[in-house]
């Protein structure tokens, strides 16, 4: 049954080219927040040798030399531009799983294999003209298969334009093209995972499709015997069409600048807990318990560093307010006077179905339907005035934190005086 | 001249208000139920493909003749297919810009609808990148 990966090329750059095509062969990178990495690269900019998450400020050099154009990120407008793709893509299968915000599974079963590799170009051609965005298409019968078929795509052997069908390929071809690509290139092979497996003299992804499962459940994982697998075909990671409720929702971020007190560091944790508790909301969930962390700036070796994490338990909740508070309540255990803060952040745990919640002796069910209307106003505010419109007072209205975009484009796409300008 | 009053919906999305509901208790059914139809939309009326359409601001009077003045909105559709005689939004130099299409046998010209503008002419071998083809120009008036 075979199924297909489509991935934007470098995405983020490729929207920011769609509205500025003077950035179009010119090396390109986009910032993370704060401007601090790497977190999209173009092609001029990969041939340079930056790699994926490297620190601006061990590319300045680099760049300079280069004429590297270096753009702050714009969420907006790729949150905007990955919607507009998904939704074309999501007309060429009945069945599209979106699994991040520049790439997709389609299922393909029932196609003709034979018309697959023209199907996928229709698919590139649709995408680029009407949206702009550049894709590849990887075609294979397992999703493991499909993204190493999409890096081939990309890479440009073993398929042709920017289409890879392994179907196309004869076992042997496939052999081939295999033994030559590292072990570390398959989707969940990670670094040390790939060390280990060097060491057992499995180095290419011919290597490992040939290795004995049991063997690699014994020395590593069920997860990489799964792998094993489908690189024979065998399809083991299950295609969720519906899309499952998040198990953890974090958010964090590094500040804009450092941080010494208590109380700009409570604004920035009630906002975070703020932010979680709507997305927390918006799986239909509740949380149980929170992590609350702080750091100091790692890469500030100078700088006395501290790092501290904390847990902190309650009755299962959607709640803002309470949210937030048991966020402050956990970062007064932690804060230390005296350190240059970098970064904090909100993890929600325990998350359940909000409709499967246990009731205690204690719940007030009239208080609780208190709260779910007042959470469910704000967040319709939030939604029609704009994210952060209505916040609880705790999260502040300095700010002083906040993420610093010193190069971020225009909202292209989504807001009125900032729409692109044809003379 | 005649003209019949269109009611316009509300809002940038589309908002569908039946009339009036079909639950009457008692009485006298409303005559008017039977003719509900949904509001009219500009969205409806001037997005033919959502996901394809994008707003440009119109900068300038190289198109004043074509009806297109400084600071108009322009509706922009990519996934349409230009032809001659189409307004396009062109990439020339880097910059976008909104002029006519013209092909005539292998040349293709981008041609400003002012005469005090240049032709710009694309002989063969050089390529002209179109970004999409504008559908509509919205102007909007300032009161008073």
């Amino acid at each position: 049954m075979p199924l297909a990966l489509v991935d934007c090329n470098n995405f983020y750059v490729s929207c920011e080219r769609v509205f500025n095509p003077k950035l179009e062969g010119v090396p390109v990178v986009v910032l993370s927040n704060n401007d601090g990495c790497a977190v999209a690269r173009s092609n001029e900019v990969k041939a340079l040798g930056v790699k994926m998450g490297e620190p601006w400020f061990k590319m300045k050099a680099i760049a300079k030399q280069h004429g590297i154009i270096a753009l702050s990120s714009n969420y907006a407008l790729y949150g905007d531009m990955s919607a507009r793709v998904m939704n074309i893509l999501s007309r060429f299968s009945p069945k599209q799983e979106i699994y991040s915000i520049d790439e997709c599974f389609l299922d393909l079963a029932g196609f003709n294999p034979a018309t697959l590799m023209d199907y996928a170009q229709t698919m590139r051609r649709t995408i680029k003209q009407g949206v702009g965005i550049p894709v590849c298409v990887g075609i294979a019968e397992t999703k493991t298969l499909t993204k190493l078929a999409n890096h081939c795509a990309k890479k440009g052997f073993a398929g042709n334009d920017g289409v890879c069908d392994f179907g196309q390929l004869t076992a042997a071809e496939l052999s081939l093209v295999f033994s030559k690509l590292p072990v570390g290139d398959v989707w969940g092979i990670g670094r040390r995972i790939a060390e280990g497996l060097g060491k057992l003299g499995i180095n290419t992804v011919e290597d490992l499709r040939v290795a004995d499962p049991e063997y690699i459940r014994q020395q590593f994982s069920i997860v990489v015997e799964r792998t094993v697998k489908e690189l024979n075909g065998i399809s083991c990671v299950e295609t969720d069409g519906e899309g499952t409720a998040r198990q953890q929702i974090m958010v964090s971020r590094s500040f804009g600048a450092t941080v010494m007190n208590l109380d700009d560091l409570s604004e920035s944790v009630a906002y975070f807990a703020t932010l979680a508790s709507e997305k927390l909301r918006h799986d239909r969930s509740v949380a149980s318990s929170l992590c609350v962390f702080v750091r100091t700036n790692p890469f500030k070796e100078s700088d006395p560093q501290y790092e501290k994490s904390i847990v902190v338990p309650f009755q299962p909740t959607d709640n803002t307010t309470k949210l937030v508070n048991a966020a402050i309540r956990g970062l007064k255990e932690i804060y230390r006077a005296g350190y240059q803060y970098k970064k904090s952040g909100v993890l929600l745990m325990g998350l359940h179905p909000k409709e499967n919640v246990q009731r205690t002796l204690f719940d007030d069910p009239a208080e609780q339907a208190k709260s779910d209307n007042m959470m469910s106003v704000m967040d319709e505010i939030n939604r029609k005035m704009g994210a952060g419109c209505m916040t609880i007072a705790a999260s502040g209205t300095r700010k002083r934190w906040a993420m610093r975009r010193d190069q971020k484009s225009p909202n292209y796409t989504t807001a009125w005086d900032e729409l692109p300008v044809a003379k | 001249m005649n003209s019949s009053i269109q009611h316009p919906a509300q809002g940038h999305q589309a908002i569908h208000i039946p009339l009036c509901g079909d639950k009457v208790a008692a009485g006298f059914p409303s005559p008017a139920t039977d003719y509900i139809e949904d509001r009219l939309s500009l969205d409806e009326h001037l997005i033919q493909h959502r996901d394809t359409t994008f707003f440009v601001r119109a900068k300038g009077d190289s198109m004043v003749m074509a009806g297109i003045f400084d600071n108009d909105l322009l509706v922009v559709d990519r996934s349409l297919n230009p032809v001659s005689g189409d307004i396009v939004i062109a990439v020339v130099d880097g910059d976008l810009t909104v002029k006519r299409l013209i092909k005539r046998g292998e040349t293709v010209t981008l041609k400003p609808e002012n005469r005090h503008y240049p032709e710009i002419e694309f002989k063969d071998g050089q390529e002209l990148q179109v970004w999409g083809v504008v559908t509509s120009s919205i102007k909007t008036f300032s009161r008073g």
